[in-house]
């Protein structure tokens, strides 16, 4: 998804997440308002000002304020956190296997032998059927965001979209 | 199908036996499903659960799974009905103390059920007396098939069925052989064959299944790898090699007890009638070892005036639930201890 500046609105090549009261909001900025916000540095200077300039900055920076890493990995989807996962509680929706991958992989692997790969049986419409599926769980990754930054023209479209392809599925 | 019809009488599959049932009382198949699009169990809200159940109900019916359909709505059955389906392994103890909208789609037979919203949205199940798990495996894959028409499933390319819990993931395949083991228990040699048998990457349990306890030399073992190999191989791994192993050292160890013990092996048969016969008050546990004793003596032909069919029927009724449902009035633990002796005094009076 191509984001736009929130200051001048040009294309935004800096993310940040930050977690307020335990929601996760996005920002994104591109480089030029980013530095002069103070969020982030340019990446012309030299190395030993680069480096002088992140540990200054880094030693004021508001704690709850974390560049490109999110404090805990969350599904766009259901909203389970990996945290929660590891806690005992059992996945929430089967994007989580997308959202988790980096860290599933090593639990599944270690769980079934090493493998990874399925090689079992296949459902007849498993094709057209996992299109339908990536979309769902992709508008509904949307509809999050829409409702996070207070687009609700956009959250209601989205809802409507979700619906009908679900009344497809005949579930819901 | 109605539900009282279940309460009055023996499991269908339970009055059948089946190859090597010396030491294979049943062999279990399961299938774990999820529905695309909709959140897995634990996150789905109470009308998405709902619209899961409705739809399975119709899907079931539609399809034509089973002839004499039983669905139950277990969110309205009460302590006593739920512990019933339990004890007869339509549902799982997990099943029967969820919250949510849930319910469970049982064949005539009993020989086939799928629950609905239980740890994924579907938990398909066949079991079988004796050692038929290639025919449970058909049964199992005809229902998949069907339902697959009707509904989709979560599934994945890389990872195949997507399952709430990474550990079913994969075939979502489950293959379980619950096993009789006194001789390899009166031996010491249980502990080293069970071990040999973790290390193959199987699954111990009690017959109850998840989180139960092993009584009266009852396992119940299943795989554990669900991902990376195919349905067939889990299978085949059962039917060619694990079964098969366990079976070869649980008639040696029967034959050890026999050329070497025979004293001590009539003794403990004895013993084990003589209490079935007399007791006033008895706890499921005891019975449970009782009555494997007395499996042993049937298997080892001891006692002839008795049949594993009967067992098989003894086995269910000395349930909880099973003996309150014989006697009303058993509803404390004291009551039915009671009954419960009366009720082997009298099945046991005429065995010798």
């Amino acid at each position: 998804m191509k984001h736009k500046c929130e200051i001048c609105g040009k294309p935004a090549t800096i993310h940040l997440t930050e977690m307020i009261s335990g929601q996760q909001l996005e920002k994104h900025f591109c480089e030029d308002c980013a530095s002069s916000e103070g969020i982030t540095i340019k990446a012309n200077l030299p190395i030993s000002q680069l480096l002088e300039d992140f540990v200054l900055q880094a030693a004021d920076m508001d704690d709850d304020v974390e560049i490109h890493t999110p404090a805990e990995s969350k599904c766009a989807a259901c909203g389970l956190t990996f945290g929660q996962f590891k806690e005992g509680a059992l996945l929430g929706c089967s994007n989580d296997y997308d959202a988790f991958e980096d860290e599933l992989t090593p639990i599944i692997a270690r769980n079934h032998s090493g493998k990874i790969r399925h090689i079992g049986k296949v459902p007849h419409s498993a094709d057209q059927k996992l299109e339908k599926h990536n979309r769902i769980i992709r508008l509904r990754a949307e509809l999050n965001n829409a409702v996070q930054i207070e687009n609700y023209e956009r959250a209601a479209q989205l809802r409507d979209e979700i619906k009908e392809i679900e009344q497809l599925n005949e579930i819901h | 199908m109605k539900f009282t019809d279940l309460t009055k009488r023996t499991s269908q599959w339970l009055r059948g036996i089946g190859p090597m049932h010396d030491i294979v009382v049943s062999s279990r198949v399961r299938f774990a499903r999820n529905i695309t699009g909709v959140p897995f169990v634990s996150k789905a809200t109470k009308e998405q659960a709902e619209s899961i159940t409705t739809r399975m109900q119709e899907v079931i019916e539609e399809a034509k799974l089973f002839d004499d359909m039983l669905y139950v709505d277990v969110a309205s059955l009460g302590k006593l009905q739920r512990r019933l389906l339990i004890e007869r392994h339509l549902i799982s103890r997990q099943h029967s103390i969820a919250s949510n909208p849930r319910s469970v789609a049982i064949s005539g037979d009993e020989t086939a059920s799928i629950m609905v919203n239980e740890e994924d949205h579907l938990r398909i199940q066949v079991i079988r007396p004796g050692m038929q798990l290639h025919e449970a495996f058909e049964e199992i894959n005809r229902i998949d098939d069907e339902i697959s028409q009707h509904v989709e499933y979560a599934f994945s390319p890389k990872l195949g069925y997507l399952t709430a819990c990474p550990t079913n993931v994969g075939t979502g395949l489950r293959v379980s052989a619950m096993l009789h083991l006194p001789g390899l228990k009166l031996t010491g040699e249980l502990d080293k064959t069970l071990r040999a048998a973790r290390d193959m990457r199987m699954a111990i349990r009690g017959i109850y299944g998840e989180g139960s306890e092993a009584m009266g030399d009852f396992f119940q073992i299943s795989n554990q790898v669900t991902l990376g190999v195919s349905e067939q191989q889990i299978v085949d791994e059962f039917i060619n090699i694990i079964i098969p192993e366990i079976l070869t050292y649980e008639r040696a160890a029967r034959d050890v007890l026999l050329r070497n013990h025979m004293n001590e092996v009539d003794d403990k048969i004895y013993r084990a009638l003589a209490i079935l016969q007399s007791a006033r008050k008895m706890c499921s546990e005891e019975a449970m070892f009782l009555l494997s004793m007395i499996r042993l003596g049937v298997n080892v032909r001891k006692l002839n005036s008795i049949s594993l069919k009967d067992l098989n029927e003894i086995f269910l009724s000395i349930q909880p639930a099973h003996l309150q449902r014989l006697n009303e009035s058993a509803n404390t633990k004291d009551k039915r201890q009671q009954e419960r002796a009366k009720y082997l005094r009298e099945k046991f009076a005429d065995v010798s």
